[in-house]
């Protein structure tokens, strides 16, 4: 565990490696021969590009969100489902497992035709392959917890005469959720990475007028490039959020318990 | 005509798998109100003997009646003390102590009388809304034994409860240990070990010799309860104490060498 640290320090140190990043970046682009510097735009340039493209990256935002949480929620219900199973017997879980990983090895851009096969391009299509790239982080870790628990506790409720699903809802399920959420980070940090590169190879501009994927394709084939950097931007903003808000439910799951957070009454 | 026993062994015997026998033809009867400190050389099957009768592990041969039951069949009746506190850490003192009774179905107000009762009588009345973590490891260690004492069990087995902790705490969990027991007397089998631990609380030492594990001696202690911290200045506990080490130093000397 890293040493205690108070909140203000906690929240200053980033704040300053970012300004840092961003003064490095402003030179940079400065000290690159004036006809290169397209190559690298500046900082202001990119706010620039952000708020003149508004309106297609808050759309295109919209587009890739659902496709990530749907994809992303899909993947939590299915993966703590099959992970119950697992968890419960070993030869299922032997008999699966090779194939687990050979859906998480195989590339999205391969998988994407597929997918537009079976349900066409476009927002289904960005969910399944949200949903395949997230969901292999989640099931292991979490079977991984349901299969660790504390052999101490396991006989204790033993020993109570607990039934099955008193020892699993009472017992393994609380003790994984450490691990569960160890894998609920991974899997909100390559969701929306996995929604736009589905958005890339399976996204559709039809309707909806297409995810962030689409509109970094758009933006790059125009040659606007303090937008492109502007659409990186606000992908990575995306992640960001979506980390945030899981580790704020594991917080709210786990640091009243756990020994990953410090304790506040010492 | 003495009561009948509480819990009887009859030539029992445990090994595990191909191994070596670790429990050979243990016969021994316990009455009501008995309290028995279980010693012996490390390796002499001591832990083990108390999971036979927790219905934990099953025997090889012989016979465990507990109110003239299996022990699984008398599981009601009894309640277990393990080494560590054992604590469900995303619980707090008030839940860990009612889950026994919550897997069982018990009314949560019924459970919730009862955990304040027993919360009491380990003096912890004010640290239900506590976490594991936030206790120190005697404190875990009485949540550990309230938690036990919700059942109201007719016996209760301690595998070693107090062997981790420091001298002082220990002696002040022994003494309150017997005090909590003279308001309701459940039948103990204690696992220690410490020899003073043993004479202190005890008034039967059943001393267990290794290779394999069996019944050595019995020895009676027969110093009168209420036991106190005064109970350990006395001369009959420092001559008990003596004689019950030099008996466990003879075991021991006559031990098999360690396979």
């Amino acid at each position: 565990m890293i040493a205690p640290m108070r909140p203000l320090l906690k929240a200053f140190l980033p704040a300053v490696a970012g300004a840092l990043a961003l003064a490095v970046w402003f030179a940079a682009h400065f000290l690159l021969e004036e006809e290169m510097r397209f190559l690298l735009p500046s900082p202001a340039a990119v706010l620039q590009a952000l708020l003149d493209h508004r309106e297609p990256l808050a759309r295109a935002t919209l587009n890739t969100s659902q496709g990530a949480l749907l994809g992303f929620g899909l993947a939590v219900v299915v993966s703590v489902g099959l992970a119950v199973v697992l968890s419960w017997s070993p030869i299922v879980r032997t008999s699966l497992y090779p194939y687990l990983m050979a859906l998480q090895m195989t590339p999205l851009p391969v998988l994407a035709p597929i997918c537009v096969i079976w349900v066409g391009a476009g927002l289904k299509s960005v969910a399944l392959l949200t949903f395949v790239i997230a969901f292999f982080p989640l099931v292991v870790n979490t079977t991984q917890g349901l299969i660790s628990t504390d052999r101490h506790l396991v006989e204790l409720f033993g020993l109570y005469r607990a039934r099955p699903w008193q020892q699993l809802l009472l017992l393994r399920a609380p003790a994984a959720l450490p691990y569960f959420f160890t894998g609920l980070r991974i899997a909100a940090t390559i969701a929306p990475i996995g929604a736009v590169v589905a958005d890339m190879n399976a996204g559709s501009s039809a309707g909806d007028g297409g995810g962030l994927g689409f509109q970094a394709v758009i933006y790059a084939s125009q040659a606007k490039y303090p937008a492109l950097f502007a659409t990186a931007a606000t992908t990575c903003m995306l992640g960001f959020v979506l980390n945030a808000a899981v580790l704020g439910l594991a917080w709210l799951a786990l640091h009243h318990w756990h020994d990953s957070y410090e304790r506040s009454d010492k | 005509m003495p009561p009948p026993p509480l819990v009887e062994f009859r030539e029992v015997a445990k090994r595990f798998g191909d191994g070596p026998p670790v429990l050979e033809r243990i016969s021994f009867a316990a009455q009501p109100g008995d309290f028995l400190a279980l010693i012996g050389p490390s390796g002499c099957g001591k832990s083990t003997l108390l999971r036979l009768l927790a219905g934990l592990s099953p025997l090889t041969a012989g016979a465990i009646a507990v109110d003239g039951r299996t022990p699984a069949d008398a599981a009601a009746e009894l309640a277990f003390v393990f080494q560590e506190p054992t604590l469900l850490p995303w619980l707090n003192v008030a839940h860990n102590v009612e889950l026994p009774q919550r897997l069982r179905g018990v009314a949560p107000a019924d459970r919730a009388a009862t955990r304040r009762r027993v919360l009491e009588l380990v003096r912890l009345g004010d640290r239900a809304a506590a976490y594991p973590r936030q206790l120190s490891g005697g404190q875990k260690m009485r949540v550990s034994l309230a938690r036990a004492l919700a059942l109201a069990p007719r016996l209760l087995l301690l595998d070693e409860p107090f062997g981790a902790l420091d001298e002082m705490t220990r002696e002040h969990l022994n003494e309150e240990l017997l005090a909590i027991r003279a308001l309701a007397a459940w039948t103990a089998f204690f696992v220690t070990h410490s020899v003073a631990e043993a004479v202190f609380l005890s008034n039967r030492i059943l001393v267990l010799a290794t290779g394999p594990g069996r019944l050595h001696t019995e020895i009676a202690v027969p110093l009168p309860y209420p036991r106190t911290s005064d109970t350990r200045l006395s001369r009959d506990y420092h001559d008990l104490v003596a004689h019950v080490s030099r008996v466990l130093r003879s075991v021991e000397d006559s031990a098999p060498p360690p396979r």
